[in-house]
Order: C-alpha cells, then sequence, then structure tokens
C-alpha cells in the first residue's frame, strides 16, 4: 500500500469519525430545539436554547472539518441539509423524541457525559483541528452536564411523582446507552491518532454518572443487550422526521439564502 | 404538554402537594470586571440558588457583560416604602449644611 493509500485510509476513518460526532451534535441541537416556546418555565427555555446552540456551533466546527476531510466540495450546509436518513451516523439516543421534561434531561445527560468522555481523549490525540473543536467544547459540555444533571437530582428528590416519571424517563433512555459502547471499527481505526478504548471509557462513564444517579435516587441498571445502530446509518423511524423538518426549506428552495 | 401539568395535581397525595416546590424570584447581580462592583441587572424565577445561577448565567451573561454573579432570593431584600419616600428623602434637600459649601480650601492645598 502506498503511503496516499493509508493516508487517504485514516481520512476516511477520521470522516467517519467527525461525522459521527457532528450528526450527534446536531440532531441533538435539533431535537433541543424543539422545547424553544414550549418549556416550563421562561428561564428553562432560553437554557434550552442556549444549550441547543451550543450544540449547534459544536456541529458547524465539526461538519465544516467534515467536508474538509470529504474533499468532495461539500459544504457544511450542504452535509447538514442534504443527506439522507441513512448517511447520518448520529447515536440513536439524540434522536428518540423529547417525551416530556424528565426524557429530555435524562437522555441528553446520559449523551452529554458520553461526549465529554470523547472530547477529552480528542483533546489528548494528535489530530489538530479536532483537538481545538474539542478544547473549546469542553466547557460548554461541562456546563451542559450540571444542567441536566441538576435537573435530574432535583426531579429525583421531589415528590414521588417526579422521582416516578424520571424512572419512567430513565427506562425510556437508557437502552440506546450501549451503543456508546458497542464494537466501533470507526473508533478503534483512530489510533494512533486518537486513542479511544470503548472499554475504558466504558467505565469512566459508570463512574462519572453514579454519583448523580445516587443523588437522583435512581438504581444503577445494567447496559442493555440491545443495541440501537444509528451510528452506523441504521437509525430509529424517528430521524426521517426530524430531517424532514430540519431540511424542508433547503430541498424546498435548493441554495436559498436569508 | 399542558395535560401534563394538569395531571400532576390529579395523580399527588396529599403529603406530596406538599412538597411540590414553588419557584421562587431571585434578584441577579452582575460584577462586569475585576474591581467593579456587582450591580443589579435584573430578576429571575428559580426553584432553588444553583438553578438561579445557573438561569442568571444563560439569560443575563449571554454575551460576556461579567465575571461574577450574586443572586439574592428577593424576599431577603427590605426596601424602602415608596409612599414614605417624601419622609424619607425630601429632609436631606435643605440641609446645606451636609454639603461642603461652606468648607473653604486652605490655599497651600493644590491637588485636591
Amino acid at each position: 500500500m502506498s503511503p496516499t493509500d493509508s493516508d487517504s485510509d485514516h481520512n476516511k476513518e477520521l470522516l467517519c469519525f467527525v461525522l459521527r460526532l457532528g450528526d450527534s451534535t446536531l440532531i441533538a441541537s435539533q431535537r433541543l430545539a424543539e422545547w424553544a416556546g414550549i418549556a416550563p418555565t421562561l428561564e428553562e427555555d432560553i437554557a434550552f436554547a442556549n444549550v441547543a446552540l451550543d450544540l449547534l456551533g459544536q456541529a458547524r466546527h465539526l461538519l465544516s472539518y467534515a467536508s474538509q476531510l470529504e474533499g468532495k466540495g461539500q459544504s457544511e450546509d450542504d452535509l447538514a441539509f442534504l443527506r439522507d436518513v441513512n448517511q447520518f451516523y448520529n447515536y440513536t439516543i439524540v434522536e428518540i423524541p423529547n417525551g416530556d421534561f424528565a426524557q429530555t434531561c435524562a437522555k441528553m445527560y446520559l449523551f452529554t457525559t458520553f461526549l465529554m468522555l470523547l472530547w477529552d481523549h480528542i483533546a489528548r490525540g494528535a489530530d489538530q483541528e479536532l483537538k481545538a473543536i474539542a478544547q473549546k467544547s469542553i466547557n460548554e459540555t461541562k456546563y451542559h452536564i450540571e444542567h441536566f444533571g441538576g435537573w435530574l437530582i432535583r426531579l429525583g428528590n421531589g415528590t414521588t411523582y417526579s422521582a416516578d416519571r424520571l424512572k419512567e424517563a430513565f427506562e425510556y433512555t437508557w437502552p440506546y446507552v450501549s451503543e456508546f459502547f458497542s464494537p466501533d471499527p470507526c473508533i478503534s481505526r483512530l489510533a494512533p491518532t486518537i486513542e479511544i478504548d470503548l472499554a475504558v471509557v466504558q467505565n469512566l462513564w459508570l463512574e462519572e454518572i453514579s454519583p448523580t444517579f445516587l443523588a437522583a435516587k435512581l438504581p444503577t441498571i445494567e447496559i442493555s443487550r440491545f443495541i440501537s445502530n444509528g451510528k452506523i446509518g441504521l437509525h430509529s423511524e424517528h430521524l426521517g422526521h426530524i430531517l424532514a423538518e430540519m431540511q424542508f426549506l433547503q430541498r424546498a428552495y435548493p441554495g436559498g439564502r436569508w | 404538554m399542558r395535560e401534563i401539568y394538569l395531571t400532576t395535581a390529579v395523580n399527588m397525595s396529599g403529603k406530596d402537594q406538599d412538597k411540590v416546590a414553588m419557584s421562587e424570584l431571585f434578584e441577579v447581580f452582575v460584577r462586569s470586571s475585576n474591581g467593579l462592583e456587582h450591580r443589579h441587572v435584573g430578576s429571575l424565577h428559580a426553584y432553588d440558588a444553583e438553578m438561579a445561577l445557573h438561569h442568571a448565567r444563560d439569560v443575563y451573561v449571554r454575551r460576556s457583560e461579567g465575571v461574577s454573579i450574586w443572586v439574592v432570593p428577593s424576599r431577603c431584600i427590605t426596601a424602602s416604602d415608596p409612599d414614605r419616600a417624601s419622609s424619607l428623602f425630601e429632609p436631606m434637600s435643605d440641609k446645606d449644611f451636609r454639603y461642603p459649601t461652606y468648607y473653604h480650601l486652605p490655599e497651600r492645598v493644590k491637588n485636591l
């Protein structure tokens, strides 16, 4: 294999990972933005919108890096607005419905704690572009974890009713975390540029969430055997609906600017 | 969403209903840079102080307006009564001896 072949192979692996992150943050942002205008309080409305905008900012950096890696002249907007369901590589958990407030907080907590560990690994890696994105995002993600984690603790310690609703939220969202740690050629081939051992990450993640689970009076559950596959492009029925809404304008008025 | 909040009250036992936290009003103070004082910027609703800080950060320092935030439950502030303004503030206006009007500066003092 010539050096250029291995270079382009490496680019392909990196592209797969960058798209994964870009799509996950983009879809998480789009979902969270659905709360705008209907969150329980005005203050929470603004808080959710802020988090959604942070995630959108991260997605923009990641997708524009992806378009650069891909080198086919597709812009970040083309990647966001012109790909179809099976070309998105986000983790399934970010596309599942928001449900009630508890369910949104639950899935966002599970996702952002995992994302934080990815940023940590990327920041220690050798890819300068991705490293810069990670370093910028770490502070944002830290705040998101605090915000959603804080709500889990409040809901878990509120009334028996709020604690029950929170438990239900976890029963619904928890099965989707196994996808974070399932075998992942895209991540394992990143080494040595970025070293991510998913078995290690899983332990770190369980350690990270356990104090919050304890404080929120949530039982620790085993990682489920059900594995969703959004990260390889096999999505739940929900992503199509998200894209329909998100992509409508660019599809109906190609190249439209405003 | 609306149904959710309506059913909340129906599904709760009496004991739980007592526990439902009511949101509280907080006053927000922001220090715009080190060395300056905290200034009142507005108020917001939150269920506890920690949440009030989060909301204050989201609502009032979105464009890096500050380096430090204080939140204070509004109920902790004792305010003067606007109806008593005449007795509280007006007596000051005709007491010119409280101003340095009649103080003569010694000639030797040049840089005051």
